[in-house]
């Protein structure tokens, strides 16, 4: 069995009256790539905000590798430089260049080298296909550039665990593919790696685990094969479907005929 | 060729006497931009408190500077002061006050505002980098908020210089009241000599705000 990476133990996290996450527990080992998938508001954002410290959780806790993870702590800006994630907005900085992006935390949290951090983002840059782009302005950037970016400064710090937020859910569909490839070649170099996402054929492919969650509880979770072959719970079931379309009956046979059958036409 | 005054301008020390009284107004308007552009900073960050005390003081001071015309402020600091508590303000020094006065509301008003349009996913970002507080607003929420600030808080000194012209109202001899004095004084010999001073105090406003409203001009077209 591999090294349990990140524990999160009975967290339950709620906004006023509004339960968001109820008595979750999930263990994520090392080199494991868990995809998070589930209906609009049942909480997987939520989860991932909580495991970096963003949002503080009631009940429960969070620990890397046995260190607590506490928003409120003074230890908490050590963790987050473990705990890299990359959001649905990039959420890049815009007064920066795209170089200024990356090794902003490098140099200034990580105490690095500013040549090291520089030679390191261009190494990063050429990875997933941005060669070149390091002197431009998240601005002249497409979405799926500035997502790669994004992903770029949050891999220069060596984290130990990545976070994705529905990081395709702003993109045009064509470019969901080159920045889901960065993902892919992530999984393959075996990053450990949170993934929430919309795309299941993407979910299908990258994940070692598959956790489904709605109205803030764990419903199921498997391997993708059971999970997407032979979903156990009712709701997972409902779910699944809704990413199936049926052709619409008589539609090609019908439409022809109908028009034909409109009086002069 | 009809008599426009022209000549009225550069008779004697007319011309020197008009800079001389353009510079009153400048110096007035740049002394308060230079009061009232820090202090309107503070005041701006303390706006962007939760507390509802400092909520309520400075919406109150913003609303009540909005509401009063610049010209009643000047005549309740200028004479009001001197009837209610028998101060002797120098006009220009009334004159100051009042502009330190509106120019912190406004700026303040403006701080708050750039403060409040930096996305809350920007702080986030950043501190899922690992940057501490201080770190977040140094590197990210500082920078933003200048750039934004800048070409704002240059329109405001530059509504400033133009406001100046009503601190002829409590007699201080600026650009205007110099150039009625003349006109007053060519009366009889030059009738039509208005047009061509007014004319030469519009150009030097506009010599004066113009090469302001570039720079505001340039530096939002650098940053947006």
């Amino acid at each position: 069995m591999k090294e349990d990476l990140l524990r999160i133990e009975h967290v339950s996290k709620s906004y006023g009256e509004n339960r968001i996450l109820k008595d979750i527990s999930l263990t994520i080992h090392r080199g494991e790539v868990v995809v998070v998938i589930g209906p609009s508001g049942c909480g997987k954002s939520t989860l991932l905000r909580c495991v970096n410290g963003l949002e503080p959780i009631q009940q429960g806790k969070i620990t890397l590798r046995g260190e607590l993870i506490d928003g409120k702590s003074r230890k908490i800006t050590a963790i987050r430089q473990r705990v890299g994630m990359v959001f649905q907005n990039y959420e890049l900085f815009p007064h920066m260049t795209v170089l200024e992006n990356i090794v902003l935390a490098p140099v200034k949290v990580q105490k690095k080298g500013r040549r090291e951090a520089v030679e390191e983002a261009e190494k990063l840059l050429a990875r997933v296909g941005l060669c070149g782009k390091e002197e431009s302005y998240p601005r002249e950037l497409s979405g799926g550039q500035k997502q790669r970016v994004a992903i770029v400064r949050a891999l220069i710090m060596e984290p130990e665990i990545l976070l994705f937020d529905e990081v395709t859910a702003a993109l045009d569909p064509e470019m969901v593919r080159e920045v889901l490839d960065v993902l892919l070649q992530l999984a393959e170099q075996g990053r450990t790696m949170v993934i929430v996402t919309h795309e299941m054929a993407f979910a299908r492919a990258v994940a070692d685990r598959v956790i489904f969650i709605d109205q803030g509880n764990i419903v199921e979770q498997g391997t993708p094969e059971e999970f997407f072959g032979n979903p156990k719970s009712e709701r997972a079931k409902k779910f699944l479907r809704t990413f199936e379309f049926e052709p619409v009956s008589g539609k090609t046979a019908g439409a022809g005929s109908a028009v034909q059958s409109v009086p002069g036409i | 060729m009809p008599d426009l005054g022209i000549e009225v301008l550069f008779a004697g020390r007319n011309m020197a006497r008009m800079l001389g009284g353009l510079w009153v107004a400048l110096r007035i308007s740049l002394v308060s931009a230079a009061l009232g552009i820090p202090s309107g900073i503070l005041l701006g960050v303390v706006m962007r408190m939760k507390n509802p005390v400092t909520k309520i003081l400075t919406r109150l001071y913003l609303e009540v500077v909005r509401i009063l015309p610049q010209l009643v402020l000047l005549f309740l600091v200028f004479f009001g002061t001197t009837r209610m508590f028998g101060w002797n303000l120098e006009a220009e020094t009334a004159a100051i006050i009042v502009f330190t006065f509106w120019g912190t509301a406004e700026m303040g008003d403006l701080v708050r505002g750039a403060l409040a349009g930096i996305p809350a996913h920007q702080y986030e970002s950043g501190a899922a980098l690992g940057l501490t507080m201080p770190q977040i607003y140094r590197f990210i929420v500082i920078p933003q908020t200048l750039r934004r600030l800048i070409p704002l808080s240059i329109n405001l000194v530059t509504r400033m210089i133009k406001t100046t012209s009503l601190v002829m109202m409590i007699g201080v001899v600026e650009v205007l009241k110099v150039t009625q004095q003349i006109i007053e004084a060519n009366r009889v010999a030059h009738p039509q000599a208005a047009f061509g001073l007014y004319g030469a105090v519009f150009v030097f406003y506009f010599l004066a705000c113009w090469p302001i409203s570039l720079l505001a001009g340039y530096l939002e077209k650098k940053w947006s």
